[in-house]
């Protein structure tokens, strides 16, 4: 889902440096619903059922016009007369700020949902306290993205639910994805420097007021999944400062083709 | 008893005449029954391939506003095949069926999703002529005489009208665009004309159940009658997009007040029918692959339910 | 083979408040749960819909078709249950 730009924007009420960490950020979160996007668009046409094929397509176009509205406000941020698309596409993979757990491969259905379950997750709790950020921008669009998150979370939890308390294999198979992805998770509510002033200055949530929240959740889901909560797993962090994975350069690879071999372009 | 039997098809007939959908629980010939079956599966199985080629460029599409698109596009592809496959159950098969039949090369599905997706055109081109191509076939069978079947379609034209219009807005964008976007269009019109005449089928003399087809309203039109239609209505779009349709025999015809075109390979139509074309195996390998690797999550679903239920009933 | 697959279900959607539930199509789904958030994703993209039932399809029992004339035809030659059946005088108003 898009929110237009607002006709009484308050980016000139930010001091410079301020500012610029709002960008950063702004950019962070555009670059983490993109990358997620990516990741589950890449499911379009394969999916175990047709059902959920459209579901998880559907999740991806929300993400993308998540990714759409935040990109548009950025390059405002910016103030440099870029497009949503040239913050999307021409930027390398260093500049990237999106979180290292949605730049994961799919690989199995129970990976996708629980890569989706973790973040999820993080992102539902957090669009609603968005909602009251003193950037109008930021709260406006996250009014509109934790209906879709809401959702999100819903058919992800349903999900993990299933593969826990499914068959001897899919349970196997989420044991597995978890082993693999858990330790991705702890980045999503690790604040940046970035992250931290913004906190300060009142423009988004204390990641420490949303873990009990998203603690009761994922505890209620592993519970119903009859899945153990993995303890003790060292946390990787650095993709919110640029420090990726191996997997990002292929997805901008693809991601980046067209903008890249046809520079300037309308399309 | 044969008399019974004649009086039924007799009047199953009458009511196809006097424009009364038929219903699942209707009597109706077993012929009938089969060739829709075949019919509605065939259509189901050219959507959920018909993903493919186009879920080819999702994660390559130039813009966030052509990704999105792209995207819903193909996804409402995946909603048509179910759709269709529900219509096809309604008369007694199942999905599953359908699926191992498509799975096994017993089933057909549109051979125009056997050719590859080479550059960013061709969604231009997939959407503007392809689609343009299914809609002429389409929008005739919302008035097909099997109700589920009808309702089926309805729901698809709906859903389908806004792709033929983003296939042709990429091409207007290329057309508009520098010189080697120009190229580009008309370089994947060049490879898209003539698969996209064949997707009417083979000509009327060589379609035997033609007939058969147009008797009990599930076929409208014949092979050539729409293959005549589309030239017709795409060579002006091509003109206005200042592109060559690549056919040297394409001539207004003042009399037909329809245009006189060139013969279609039939020799490579029927090759790729036959399995041959550059992207048959790739295709259906990512279907049969698809499918295997989901069966794990649909057996987890399944036993899940099944437990939930369980706990239910003893609580 | 037949084993692994979901059940068929058959969806209403309310278009609307104040219009009746509509059967708008079928679907695939392991149980109710699935079988309501599928019917959302599947049959809700175009804001079609403000609320959704489900029926497991082999829970609907229809009426037989060699039936029709015996249930429906009766009903045809009521025409006093019509108001166009009444001649009412064009003097008199609200009725």
């Amino acid at each position: 889902m898009q929110v237009a730009p607002s006709e009484t924007s308050a980016l000139n009420n930010y001091v410079p440096e301020l500012r610029q960490q709002l960008f950063h950020y702004v950019l962070q979160l555009a670059d983490t619903s993109l990358i997620l996007g990516h990741r589950l668009s890449e499911w379009c046409g394969h999916g175990p059922v047709l059902e959920q094929d459209l579901a998880m397509a559907n999740i991806a176009l929300d993400l993308l016009g998540e990714t759409r509205s935040l990109y548009q406000y950025a390059a405002e941020l910016e103030g440099k007369g870029g497009t949503e698309d040239d913050l999307a596409f021409l930027r390398i993979a260093t500049e990237y700020r999106n979180p290292l757990l949605v730049e994961q491969p799919n690989g199995d259905f129970a990976a996708t949902v629980a890569r989706q379950f973790l973040f999820d997750n993080f992102h539902y709790h957090f669009l609603r306290e968005l909602h009251a950020s003193t950037d109008e921008r930021l709260a406006a669009i996250a009014e509109k993205a934790v209906k879709e998150a809401a959702y999100h979370l819903k058919w992800t939890s349903e999900w993990l639910i299933r593969l826990g308390d499914g068959t001897e294999e899919s349970r196997q198979r989420l044991d597995q994805a978890l082993a693999s992805l858990w330790r991705y998770s702890g980045e999503l509510t690790t604040p940046t420097a970035t992250e931290k002033a913004l906190q300060a200055a009142g423009i988004i949530p204390d990641y420490a007021g949303l873990l009990p929240k998203m603690e009761a959740h994922l505890n209620h889901v592993f519970q119903e999944a009859t899945v153990p909560v993995p303890q003790g797993v060292f946390m990787m962090t650095g993709g919110k400062e640029g420090r990726h994975s191996e997997h990002l350069g292929y997805i901008l690879a693809e991601l980046q083709y067209m903008q890249r071999t046809y520079p300037g372009m309308k399309w | 008893m044969e008399t019974v039997e004649i009086n039924l098809e007799e009047q199953f007939q009458a009511r196809i005449d006097a424009d009364i959908s038929i219903e699942p629980k209707d009597w109706m010939p077993d012929a009938y029954r089969k060739t829709l079956i075949r019919q509605i599966s065939q259509h189901a199985h050219s959507e959920l391939v018909g993903m493919l080629p186009e879920g080819n460029w999702i994660t390559r599409a130039p813009s966030l506003k052509r990704k999105s698109i792209l995207l819903s596009k193909v996804q409402d592809e995946a909603g048509h095949g179910l759709y269709l496959y529900s219509a096809a159950e309604t008369l007694g098969t199942t999905r599953d069926q359908m699926l191992a039949d498509l799975h096994s090369g017993k089933a057909k599905y549109s051979s125009i999703f056997n050719y590859p997706t080479l550059s960013w055109a061709d969604m231009g081109t997939v959407g503007w002529l392809v689609d343009g191509a299914a809609i002429l076939n389409q929008v005739p069978l919302c008035r097909t005489s099997y109700g589920p079947y009808a309702r089926a379609m309805v729901r698809v034209c709906k859903e389908e009208s806004f792709h033929q219009r983003q296939g042709f807005e990429i091409m207007q964008t290329l057309c508009e665009g520098t010189p080697v976007q120009k190229e580009m269009a008309q370089e994947a019109l060049n490879r898209w004309w003539w698969p996209t005449l064949m997707m009417f089928g083979p000509k009327d003399a060589d379609s035997p159940n033609t007939a058969q087809s147009m008797n009990w309203r599930i076929k409208r039109f014949t092979n050539d009658e729409l293959r005549q239609k589309f030239v017709d209505m795409m060579v002006p779009q091509a003109e206005f997009l200042g592109l060559t349709v690549p056919d040297p025999a394409l001539k207004w015809n003042e009399t037909k007040q329809g245009y006189d075109f060139g013969d279609v390979n039939w020799e490579e139509f029927w090759n790729v029918v036959k399995g041959n074309g550059m992207c048959n195996k790739d295709r259906l390998g990512a279907r049969v692959k698809a499918h295997e690797e989901g069966a794990w999550v649909r057996e987890a679903a399944l036993a899940h339910a099944k437990k939930r239920a369980e706990r239910a009933e003893a609580a | 083979m037949t084993q692994s697959e979901w059940p068929l279900w058959e969806v209403f959607i309310r278009s609307k408040q104040g219009l009746d539930h509509k059967h708008v199509g079928s679907l695939h789904a392991a149980d109710a749960t699935m079988a309501i958030q599928n019917a959302r994703d599947v049959y809700t993209r175009r804001l079609e819909g403000i609320s959704i039932w489900v029926v497991e399809s082999k829970h609907v029992h229809a009426s037989n078709p060699d039936d029709a004339e015996a249930f429906f035809d009766p009903a045809n030659d009521k025409v006093y249950r019509h108001p166009t059946f009444y001649d009412v005088p064009a003097s008199i108003k609200h009725m």
